[in-house]
């Protein structure tokens, strides 16, 4: 009984680290970044999620201006020797016009009492560009240094988006308000309402995420660039294009797992790294390449977790980021030695 | 060594001794040794980071270990700190070799990666231990004494501190400044030309990767002395993230760029903490933000840190002179002319479907100048590749004077005297001509880690060095010798590695299209050379695709196409072969 209580607490957690995987595997295949700061989308999206439940205008709008506006500045900055006035007008518009909206619906639609699906929604739509300013001020000015130098980057884009969290959310932690809060029992089993609503999007993001590579045709210019940038590039793939893509998808996929995580545990400013971390250990088991292999090394994570926590409870975090040991040890001696160029 | 080079050393840190004896206020002795301490950690890192080009986010948990040593050891047992400091060192050391064991063969993010996860593991087991005291830590350190006089206030303990900071600075400094450094600095460049040239390249990371875990525990030991109680606060992953944001500030190639970056971080942080809360009115970890803008800031508008700044406002120093030396390094004998050196027997290589190269048989006798041609394709630097271990036989092999040398690495191919370039030249753009030729010369020099780290190798060093100043004067780059190898013309860049294969003192060397991008001149310069290489009974094997400079120097030709040997023989008599012919004229069918 208790087994299949952690079994499925596990599987809860560990689609939840499976869609932070996929994230960071499809932007480092895409980007080269190794994108440290996706645990800060998860806890931005659950915060806000949680602060529209209060019927208050979340800060993370007032952020999202403050990024957009500086990607405004970055743009007028590359543009000083001249443009033309249609590129001119899509930073406008990306950069401050499309904050600004989200800004402003955000003022009307949140003390109206929304149905928590709708909520979820305008979580998503807050945090969504997000990534694509955080690419344009960050990495994009990075775009052919090493990984290296881009992993010391994210870390430095970690520290400033949880201390931004710190600054807008307060120390306090939030929990939002479940999607639905029925439950269903199945046997022995005891299912609420909100893990299949995780199950559920978690298997829909993966197969939108299929359906996206295989069938479209920007899709196609993600994988090109991950296989091969230069190459891509030549045949007319414009990767800050794929990168703008690879980092929004990320943002999304961030918000998605806030919301999804939001109700079920209390959100900290600083919990999302935790938790993206451990979409980080799943990602270096699938190698940081390999999809199937992160997703099903996620749900892993979430079961060693679960198991840990009830069994060694005070151990827990030692387990789960020792895990990755073991992981590195049959990484080196499976032959792993590629030397980058 | 000449006075006005030991000048700014003697100054900097004749004033950094007569600080506590001004009237200064005493919370910046406190700023100044965590200065110190941090500096340690901050140079392992640049070490680390910015010349071996790994990079740790962990660093503050080898501190941990060496702090927490000292504490259970001389709270517990009662030992002395000078007995517990070897110990910590140790323990520093004992845990960053199986971590680096296991991280650095793998490719470059995932050793970042583990340290985040060890980091932090680290961390929540240093709060779980009873032994450590678990969150709470250790209280009632003894203080160092010297003499029975106890270093107890920050103003006596501080020349603790930077006696340890200046020690380990001016030691990294030595060990970069020798044989054993030239492997390490090389491994940014990929290490591949290294590896052709005999250096140990895993053991050169290992090596960098234990000296920035010894530093750390260094570190600990001290801050344990001089807090005189430990936590495992200072020992997570954020502390880890700061001492990397000081070395990318710094400057993450240079030494004394770890103490500076360290100091501005530091100084910076103490501000913020002071002064922020009153203007933003809120105690919050502000300086989070900041410090990520600034490693960001700093990674995207001043790649080497600010350190490079800092040495351009400087006076210059002036360059040191060439080290002389009486001492003459030994030489290979040669095997007698005529005698089989490289024998390649079916050699086959294929890549998935595509044979790169088809059953090549050929060989190289001693004091034999051997081309080897082919149209573009036909599969030669393959060939070379081969030959020298960088890529893999599907079938076949390859003798050296008769001992089957199949499936031996670049390291173990350059040990039989055999030296190569590279068709992409792979120097380091970083690094002095001198330098680069040095490398070469790796093999011919013995002195381990800890004798560089001393300077106990200064004689060998200065016959290494006198040996690779002679051959950069016989290629003719003697102007050169002491600039950057980057600033270098493509052309020089060639005959740069041509000089650094002559500085192996090689039996026989593998020249991958050397004459590509010289000019007349320089082309008759290089055959010269070669000439006179042969009559000293050195072997060449070369690439080339200009037909004249090979026709008029070799003394067997070999004849690629399509990864198939179509003919070999003497320069005459292949230039009149019918599919020789046909593969450069497109023949008559």
């Amino acid at each position: 009984m208790i087994a299949t209580f952690l079994i499925q607490d596990g599987v809860t957690n560990g689609a939840i680290y499976a869609l932070l995987g996929l994230a960071l595997v499809l932007l480092f295949s895409v980007t080269r970044v190794i994108f440290i700061p996706q645990g800060e989308f998860v806890a931005y999206g659950a915060l806000t999620l949680a602060l529209l439940d209060g019927g208050k205008v979340p800060a993370t709008t007032s952020l999202l201006a403050c990024f957009g506006a500086i990607a405004f500045l970055f743009d007028l900055w590359s543009m000083r020797r001249g443009t033309d006035v249609g590129t001119f007008l899509r930073s406008l518009a990306l950069n401050l016009v499309l904050p600004g909206v989200i800004y402003g619906a955000t003022i009307v639609l949140a003390p109206l009492e929304l149905p928590s699906v709708a909520k979820a929604l305008l979580t998503i739509l807050i945090i969504t560009p997000m990534g694509v300013y955080v690419y344009r001020i960050a990495y994009r000015p990075l775009a052919d240094a090493s990984v290296l130098v881009l992993l010391i980057a994210s870390v430095g884009v970690h520290l400033a988006m949880m201390g931004l969290g710190l600054v807008f959310f307060g120390a306090e932690g939030l929990r939002a308000e479940p999607l639905a809060d029925d439950n269903y029992t199945i046997g022995a089993l005891m299912v609420s309402a909100q893990s299949l609503c995780i199950y559920g999007a978690t298997i829909a993001i993966i197969i939108g995420l299929y359906m996206f590579f295989e069938r479209t045709l920007l899709g196609k210019a993600l994988r090109a660039t991950a296989v091969n940038r230069l190459g891509a590039r030549l045949v007319g793939v414009r990767t800050h294009l794929t990168g703008v893509t690879a980092f929004t998808l990320a943002a999304a996929i961030g918000a998605v797992s806030g919301v999804l995580i939001g109700p079920i545990t209390t959100i900290y400013y600083d919990t999302g790294f935790l938790i993206g971390l451990k979409g980080f250990v799943a990602a270096i088991i699938g190698g940081l390449a390999s999809f199937p292999i992160t997703a099903i090394a996620a749900i892993g994570v979430g079961l060693v977790e679960s198991f840990s926590s009830f069994f060694a409870s005070s151990y827990k975090e030692v387990i789960v980021f020792g895990l990755i040991i073991p992981v590195l040890i049959w990484l080196s001696l499976s032959g792993g030695f590629h030397e980058e160029e | 060594m000449k006075i006005e080079r030991l000048l700014p050393g003697l100054a900097g840190i004749v004033f950094l001794a007569i600080i506590p004896l001004l009237p200064v206020p005493p919370f910046w002795l406190t700023i100044l040794n965590n200065i110190g301490l941090a500096s340690l950690v901050t140079i392992g890192l640049v070490l680390l980071t910015g010349v071996g080009g790994l990079t740790s986010f962990g660093q503050a948990a080898f501190c941990g270990f060496g702090a927490y040593t000292t504490a259970v050891l001389s709270t517990n047992y009662g030992l002395s700190p000078w007995l517990t400091l070897p110990l910590s060192l140790i323990v520093g050391a004992a845990t960053a070799l199986p971590l680096g064991l296991i991280t650095v063969r793998l490719s470059g993010h995932f050793l970042p990666l583990g340290t985040i996860a060890w980091g932090l593991a680290l961390y929540y087991l240093f709060g779980k231990i009873d032994l450590l005291g678990r969150y709470d830590g250790i209280s009632g350190i003894p203080p160092i004494e010297v003499a029975g006089y106890p270093f107890l206030s920050d103003g006596s303990i501080y020349y603790l501190i930077w006696f340890f900071v200046i020690a380990v600075a001016i030691g990294a400094k030595n060990l970069l400044d020798s044989r054993i450094g030239r492997g390490i600095r090389a491994l940014r460049g990929g290490g591949q030309a290294a590896e052709a040239f005999g250096v140990n390249t895993v053991r050169a990371k290992l090596t960098v990767f234990v000296f920035a875990g010894i530093v750390a525990a260094l570190s600990g030991w001290l801050y344990a002395h001089m807090q005189r109680s430990v936590n495992p606060t200072p020992f997570g992953l954020s502390m880890g993230i700061e001492y990397l944001l000081m070395a990318v500030v710094g400057g993450s190639g240079h030494v004394w760029g770890a103490i500076f970056g360290a100091s501005i971080v530091l100084i910076l942080k103490d501000l913020l903490q002071r002064f922020l809360p009153d203007l933003i009115g809120t105690a919050a970890n502000f300086e989070m933000v900041v410090f990520g803008i600034l490693l960001v800031v700093t990674l995207q508008l001043a790649h080497e840190g600010l350190w490079p700044f800092v040495l351009k406002l400087l006076p210059k120093r002036p360059a040191r002179p060439l080290p002389t030396s009486d001492d003459k390094l030994a030489k290979r004998t040669l095997a007698p002319a005529g005698s089989s050196l490289i024998k390649v027997e079916k050699a086959r290589k294929a890549f998935g479907g595509l044979v790169a190269v088809n059953d090549v048989s050929f060989e190289v006798r001693a004091g034999q100048v051997v081309g080897l041609i082919g149209p573009n394709g036909a599969g030669k630097s393959t060939t070379f590749n081969l030959i020298t271990g960088l890529a893999s036989l599907t079938s076949g092999s390859v003798f050296y004077e008769g001992q089957p040398m199949t499936g031996d690495s670049p390291r173990e191919v350059a040990k039989h005297g055999i030296a190569r370039t590279f068709q992409h030249a792979k120097i380091l753009p970083d690094m002095s001509v001198l330098e680069n030729v040095a490398l070469g010369a790796h093999l011919r020099g013995s002195a381990g880690v800890f004798r560089s780290f001393l300077r106990l190798e200064r004689r060998q060093e200065a016959t290494l060095l006198a040996e690779a100043a002679f051959q950069v004067e016989r290629v003719g780059l003697g102007a050169y010798r002491d600039r950057p190898a980057g600033d270098l013309a493509l052309g020089q860049i060639r005959i740069l590695e041509i000089a650094r294969a002559l500085s192996a003192d090689p039996a026989v060397l593998l020249l991958d299209e050397p004459a590509a991008g010289l000019r007349h001149g320089e082309k008759q310069e290089l055959a010269n050379l070669l000439r006179k290489l042969r009559e000293e009974g050195v072997s060449v094997l070369l690439v080339e695709h200009d037909m004249g400079f090979v026709m008029g120097l070799v003394d067997h030709l070999v004849v690629l196409d399509f990864g198939t040997l179509i003919a070999e023989g003497k320069p005459v008599d292949v230039r009149k072969h019918p599919a020789v012919v046909a593969a450069y004229l497109g023949g008559v069918a």
